[in-house]
């Protein structure tokens, strides 16, 4: 409940082109991008919708660096109350929380398909048609033998979790301890703090995006782990590329925060744009630690 | 630094632009309630439309006017424009309208994203709609888009029709944070949670819906991406994947995306029935927990729509059962609305009229919702037309009537004109008799064991069909008699007190009829009429 001061000094912006030109950007950015995977499954060499896509992401670009840029000014120039904090603070934690039912699609698909479809392929209670379709597939997880490997070939091995994976995990733990020293920074009036363990969180969230890339060109030339390898494949790189995804969007997050943070913004009671990146970068964090589990430690 | 402030300050002091940039630009929440219930009322003549091919071509056995190709398209165009088109930005045009003002608050929290969540809708629906002339047909696999109908045998075009889904995902999600914000933090002091009107109450509910299945339905569309362009193996039973899985997932955005679309509508007859009862709310505590036990069981019950899938028969026991439990929190809210009227000093004003209607033809189409909950009896009732005249008798007469009713009980204070009352009962009367007419026959052919989505059907469905068909033109067309009483109010009339109806409680009856561009530019003082 909003204190009555705070309450009547809550800023409500005037006409704006942002929407607009952010609702054009996102629409070319998919018109383009269907035209290009139409015709991409249709086999020709060039697309049309390579124009339109790239039109739609530089607008979408654009307008959200205004945006932001926007909304930071208005900051600075003290139009905002506790109360549009909290407005802030609330809508953060609402857009995180989409961000884990997206992934939940996708890790409840996984978990289905270990425990059920697995063994019905394998002809488990009464699924008498799968197993006269393939007789031959004896059902296994990690799924390196597909019911029919001539339209997906499978996998030669699974990605087990030591090598790479562990000291991913390791780097992503690690990033999420040196962006609370960051924090402390800003709490301790200290800029030189906040600004050296934040550069740190973001080399390791870089690092940790290399390790990522190394290890899919790993598991594409020596593995035949392939995206097209069956639904082992599927799952591993739907969920490690989303979580992927996720960590280059926080990267960047945590990057602008930093050259924000180099030009003295954030004091230790107004850094909401650094605390809701710090709770993105958790929340990739926590995404990792189910897929460290429950793709590479379980599934393999 | 003060010059930027004075800049903004001064800007703050607008009144509306004139002209088509004032709809382009705008922040304010009216405006963009506005926006959203015109749109709204287009994608529902256009969705109307496609109907009436469809209702055409089954007037009579036999193929008449269009290919089966061709009815496949209109029946899933048909299902998705009035669910994602018409159905949901209505209710949120009536929440942009209406939340800012009943808790008395100045604005919606984030007016920018409001203004982005709209127009991303009418970019989405072209691109949705122009699949229909694309190489290869539109989307003709239904609205629930099985696969491997939508992957294996789709059109090209279902790739834009995914991202069509993934861009109305993006201004459901913005929208609905937009509206949890706006009711958690702008509250006029004074307004705890358990004052605020049960329509502010439903809204608040159905948001966390939204923010929760939204994603999920983006990862469903995303999966059958991956599948047709990646060679991904999710629905894919050769490669390990399963078709059932997608059903699972659908249905598991799909069930409360039903209760999406009607747990508004239970916050706009709450808000309707008491007036014309010229009584409280009967059990307004009771109103606020069983709507949120409506959304809690909303998650736990999506497999029955799955019954005849080959589920194991504990998945089929647990899921009806779960299912049947939803009528108890459903009944509350019945009898509760029962309770209010009994003994008030009724009249029968158009919304009430639709709020009463809401209240009988809902729970027909509840009860049918309990004939298809059961397991065994699902087995005959499964993708026959029983399925359809339930669904329809739960979101035409259900969240259509109520959007009417809401529509008809606040145009007063949104234009500070009385609408056309005789014109307002004959359309009521109109819609009435329609959609009974199109749809109760549905129920008998159903039973009889006529199947959903065909352009040809038995002889002995035949005169069912033509009664159905009649119902729906009439139906149909009589909101074309809606659209001119909205025209004829919006451009004049008798003027509209503040209070608009006597027995009307709640902060947006203590402004000014038309209500102000901005409503509450400080909280209103005095709650003591905050709600009903």
């Amino acid at each position: 409940m909003a204190t009555e001061q705070s309450y009547e000094t809550y800023y409500v912006p005037h006409k704006s082109w942002l929407p607009i030109f952010a609702s054009l950007g996102l629409f070319l950015t998919v018109y383009g991008g269907g035209h290009i995977l139409n015709d991409m499954t249709a086999g020709e060499a060039h697309s049309s919708g390579t124009w339109i896509l790239l039109a739609g992401g530089l607008i979408t670009a654009v307008t959200l660096f205004s945006w932001f840029r926007k909304v930071i000014e208005e900051d600075h120039a003290r139009l905002y109350s506790a109360q549009m904090n909290r407005t802030y603070v609330w809508s953060m934690w609402w857009f995180i929380f989409s961000e884990v039912m997206f992934f939940a699609a996708f890790f409840a698909a996984l978990f289905y398909i270990r425990y059920y479809v697995v063994g019905w392929l394998g002809g488990e209670g009464e699924r008498g048609p799968t197993d006269m379709l393939w007789p031959e597939y004896t059902p296994e997880w990690p799924m390196l033998n597909t019911p029919d490997p001539a339209k997906y070939p499978g996998a030669k091995e699974a990605m087990g979790p030591w090598g790479l994976p562990l000291i991913n995990t390791i780097i992503l733990v690690s990033s999420s301890v040196t962006v609370t020293f960051a924090h402390h920074g800003i709490n301790e009036n200290k800029r030189k703090k906040l600004i050296n363990w934040l550069a740190v969180t973001v080399l390791l969230g870089v690092l940790f995006l290399a390790f990522q890339v190394y290890e899919y060109y790993h598991a594409y030339t020596a593995m035949g782990l392939t995206l097209n390898a069956g639904i082992y494949g599927t799952t591993f790189f739907m969920l490690t590329g989303f979580h992927g995804a996720h960590v280059t969007l926080g990267t960047i997050m945590l990057l602008v925060m930093l050259i924000r943070a180099m030009k003295g913004h954030f004091t230790a009671d107004n850094c909401f744009g650094f605390e809701a990146s710090v709770w993105y970068w958790h929340f990739v964090d926590v995404v990792w630690l189910g897929l460290f589990l429950f793709v590479y430690i379980m599934g393999s | 630094m003060s010059a930027v402030i004075e800049e903004y300050h001064h800007d703050h002091q607008h009144g509306p632009d004139k002209g088509i940039l004032r709809w382009v630009l705008t922040t304010n929440h009216k405006d963009i309630g506005t926006l959203y219930l015109w749109f709204s009322f287009l994608m529902f003549l256009l969705g109307g439309s496609l109907a009436f091919v469809i209702r055409a071509e089954l007037f009579q056995p036999g193929l008449q006017i269009v290919d089966p190709g061709f009815f496949n398209q209109m029946t899933t165009m048909h299902g998705l424009i009035m669910v994602f088109g018409a159905v949901m930005p209505a209710m949120v045009g009536l929440a942009n309208w209406l939340v800012p003002m009943m808790i008395g608050a100045p604005d919606m929290a984030l007016p920018r994203m409001n203004n982005f969540s709209f127009w991303i809708l009418p970019f989405a629906f072209s691109m949705l709609v122009s699949t229909l002339f694309m190489e290869g047909g539109g989307p003709n696999f239904g609205w629930t888009f099985y696969v491997p109908l939508s992957t294996t045998y789709g059109p090209p075009s279902t790739t834009f029709f995914i991202f069509a889904i993934h861009l109305m995902g993006v201004s459901s999600i913005m929208g609905a944070i937009n509206i949890i914000a706006t009711i958690l933090n702008m509250r006029a002091p004074g307004m705890t949670l358990m004052k605020m009107p049960l329509f502010v109450w439903t809204w608040l509910i159905t948001a966390y819906l939204l923010i929760a299945v939204m994603p999920v339905l983006a990862g469903a569309v995303t999966m059958m991406l991956m599948d047709i362009h990646f060679g991904t193996a999710f629905f894919d039973a050769a490669g390990g994947g399963d078709p059932v899985l997608f059903q699972h997932i659908f249905w598991f955005f799909g069930h409360p995306e039903v209760y999406i679309m009607i747990l508004p509508a239970f916050g706009v007859v709450s808000q309707i029935i008491p007036t014309f009862a010229r009584k409280q709310l009967f059990g307004y505590d009771s109103m606020v927990y069983a709507t949120a036990s409506i959304a809690f069981l909303s998650f736990i019950v999506w497999a029955h729509h799955m019954f005849t899938v080959g589920m194991p028969i504990a998945g089929e026991l647990y899921f009806m059962y779960a299912t049947m439990l939803i009528a108890v929190p459903t009944g509350v809210k019945v009898f509760n609305w029962l309770a209010t009227m009994w003994q008030g000093a009724m009249t029968f004003e158009t919304p009430m009229l639709f709020a009463i209607a809401f209240v009988i033809l809902f729970t027909i189409g509840g009860f049918s919702g309990l004939m298809v909950a059961l397991v065994p009896a699902d087995f005959q009732y499964h993708d026959s037309y029983f399925v359809v005249a339930h669904f329809h008798y739960v979101l035409v007469p259900g969240s259509v009537f109520s959007i009417m009713a809401a529509a008809y009980y606040w145009l007063p204070k949104w234009t500070g004109n009385m609408y056309d009352e005789t014109l307002g009962k004959l359309h009521f009367w109109l819609s009435f008799i329609g959609v009974n007419v199109a749809f109760f026959p549905q129920h008998f052919v159903g039973l009889a064991g006529m199947p959903r989505r065909i352009p040809d059907y038995a002889l002995q469905f035949a005169d069912y069909n033509m009664i159905s068909t009649v119902g729906a033109f009439l139906f149909g067309f009589s909101q074309l008699l809606f659209l001119f009483i909205v025209i004829k109010c919006i451009r004049g009339g008798e003027k509209a007190s503040d209070r608009v109806w006597e027995g009307a409680h709640g902060l947006e009856w203590t402004i000014p009829s038309p209500a102000p561009y901005h409503s509450f530019n400080t909280p209103p003082r005095d709650l003591s009429d905050a709600h009903s």
